[in-house]
């Protein structure tokens, strides 16, 4: 059983307090997590290195303002991290930065990477309007219940992996029934323990998915069954019902953290439709839609990188024509991983399935 | 289908074997299928899935890439990244419930011109008794 540290405090509080005696002790010079930006609600990944601004940091605040991962790859994409920072994200977040690492978009350098055991995060549209607040009373207890609270994306309702895997230190949250008075930080590596030390609490053994955490589980899977058997994409007709309002802004890709490429094709006019087809085109089909290749830049933005689809749902979230775009990334690459028998976010060296092969696999295909 | 229709189908064929198994089945006057529209590409790893889902969604009744058989590749591992792509498509068109077996890759070497027309040949069979592509006359892509 992994070493864990218990504070008599609930787990929000519990994680600050930890930050807090890092940036203190100097054994960290900088803080990542969620902070308040000044009064206006708002909530933003930052770096923070003063144990004044430290004070409107909110490391569990059931909001993503934008994917960790990505955040973290803007700040070590030119140059690794210099000095000690501890960083607080999910584990979709950890996972897309781990995915980003593996591409050469980031480095873990320096960095003590904290990630709860997750209980969702509300859609970017109750922060606007502040309704998460609302929530956030029921949201802590469905949390300690090992229950799906209905406020949270769907995308984290459906989600299965809300256990970080390579986090340093696992902060204990969903399915605790200990977290409004108490909470646990489990130590998972060396680098967790060394970085504990020290700290207040006091040590203790605990399992890391203990029976409590089954029914969420459960309850999840099944959410994502139901989740995936509400979307229709099933071949050109479902393809068109599902994706026919999209207005091609682009947004689900400049928030997948996956989508890296600095000069994406379907940023530049190079697949716009050329004079010729404006011509042909119509002939056969009796007009062409404006913009044109909805469908190409859906299917092909899913060829390059559904295979490391981290369920995030941050596409989904910015949409601003509600297509479940995450359901349909999350459901194409649940098969994609099945056949490569990969899984994204899981280890650090394990590399992307496009970027590699094997010289003895998939035998039938080409000899037929 | 009625015998006179012919399906059009997109072929990405690799420079340094398909390509020239193709010209050897036409100096050895193979009977080859008019149906296909080859497209040379230096390496069977430069068919950017990207491609073969434009050429789909534009309304080609089937897609063919072809490159050289494993281990045989000029650029080495071209044709590995190549198969790793198809099984992609694969996948994505099986959860999408889009008509895999309209597009695939077959090794072709430039010394098999009997099996570029063989292959050819099949796959426009098949082609025709699946009958259009309904993207040809669709709209919305
Ligand atoms: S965010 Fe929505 S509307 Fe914009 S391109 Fe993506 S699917 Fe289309
Ligand atoms: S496709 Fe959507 S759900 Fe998947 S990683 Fe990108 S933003 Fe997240
Ligand atoms: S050179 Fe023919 S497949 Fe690479």
């Amino acid at each position: 059983m992994p070493k864990a540290l218990k504070m008599d405090v609930e787990a929000s509080q519990g994680v600050k307090n930890f930050l807090k005696h890092l940036l203190e002790s100097g054994k960290v010079k900088g803080v990542f997590a969620l902070k308040k930006m000044n009064d206006s609600g708002a909530v933003s990944y930052s770096l923070i290195t003063s144990v004044e601004e430290l004070a409107s940091a909110e490391p569990l605040m059931p909001l993503m303002p934008e994917n960790a991962g990505q955040a973290l790859s803007r700040l070590t994409v030119k140059e690794a991290l210099k000095e000690p920072v501890a960083a607080v994200l999910r584990p979709c977040e950890l996972r897309a930065f781990t995915e980003l690492v593996k591409r050469v978009q980031g480095s873990e350098d320096n960095l003590l990477l904290i990630s709860p055991i997750c209980a969702g995060v509300f859609p970017l549209s109750s922060a606007t309007d502040g309704s998460w607040e609302k929530q956030m009373a029921s949201y802590a207890e469905s949390s300690r219940e090992g229950k799906i609270h209905p406020g949270v994306r769907k995308m984290c309702q459906a989600c299965t992996s809300f256990i970080p895997g390579r986090a340093d230190i696992t902060v204990a949250f969903a399915g605790r029934k200990d977290t409004g008075s108490s909470c646990h930080l489990i130590l998972d590596t060396p680098r967790g323990e060394e970085f504990a030390q020290g700290a207040p609490g006091t040590p203790e053994t605990v399992e890391k998915e203990p029976a409590e955490l089954a029914p969420l589980r459960e309850a999840r899977a099944a959410r994502r069954s139901e989740v995936f058997k509400e979307i229709d994409v099933q071949g050109q007709k479902g393809l068109i019902k599902t994706f026919a309002p999209c207005l091609g802004c682009h947004g689900c890709m400049h928030v997948c953290p996956i989508c890296h490429c600095v000069l994406c094709v379907f940023d530049s006019k190079m697949y716009e439709l050329q004079p010729w087809s404006i011509e042909s085109e119509p002939e056969s089909k009796g007009g062409i839609r404006v913009p044109s290749g909805t469908l190409f830049f859906h299917l092909g933005r899913m060829a390059h990188m559904a295979v490391s689809c981290v369920n995030c749902g941050m596409c989904s979230d910015v949409c601003p024509v509600n297509i479940p775009v995450s359901e349909v990334f999350s459901m194409v690459g649940d098969q994609l991983q099945k056949v490569f028998e990969y899984v994204p976010g899981r280890d650090v060296e394990e590399s992307v399935p496009s970027g590699t092969y094997k010289e003895d696999e998939f035998a039938g295909i080409g000899e037929q | 289908m009625s015998d006179a229709y012919n399906p059009r189908i997109v072929g990405f064929l690799c420079n340094w074997c398909a390509y020239t198994g193709a010209d050897l089945a036409g100096v050895s006057r193979a009977r080859v299928s008019s149906s296909l529209h080859a497209i040379r590409v230096m390496c069977s790893g430069r068919i950017d899935p990207l491609y073969v889902i434009m050429a789909y969604l534009k309304g080609a009744d089937g897609v063919m890439g072809m490159g050289c058989h494993p281990g045989d590749c000029h650029y080495l591992k071209g044709n590995y990244n190549a198969r790793r792509r198809f099984v992609m498509l694969e996948s994505i068109f099986k959860t999408l419930g889009l008509d895999g077996k309209r597009i695939g890759l077959w090794w072709v070497s430039a010394s098999e011109g009997k099996r570029f027309a063989q292959v050819t040949n099949e796959f426009t069979e098949l082609m025709k008794t699946k009958g259009p592509n309904p993207f040809r006359e669709e709209m919305f892509i």
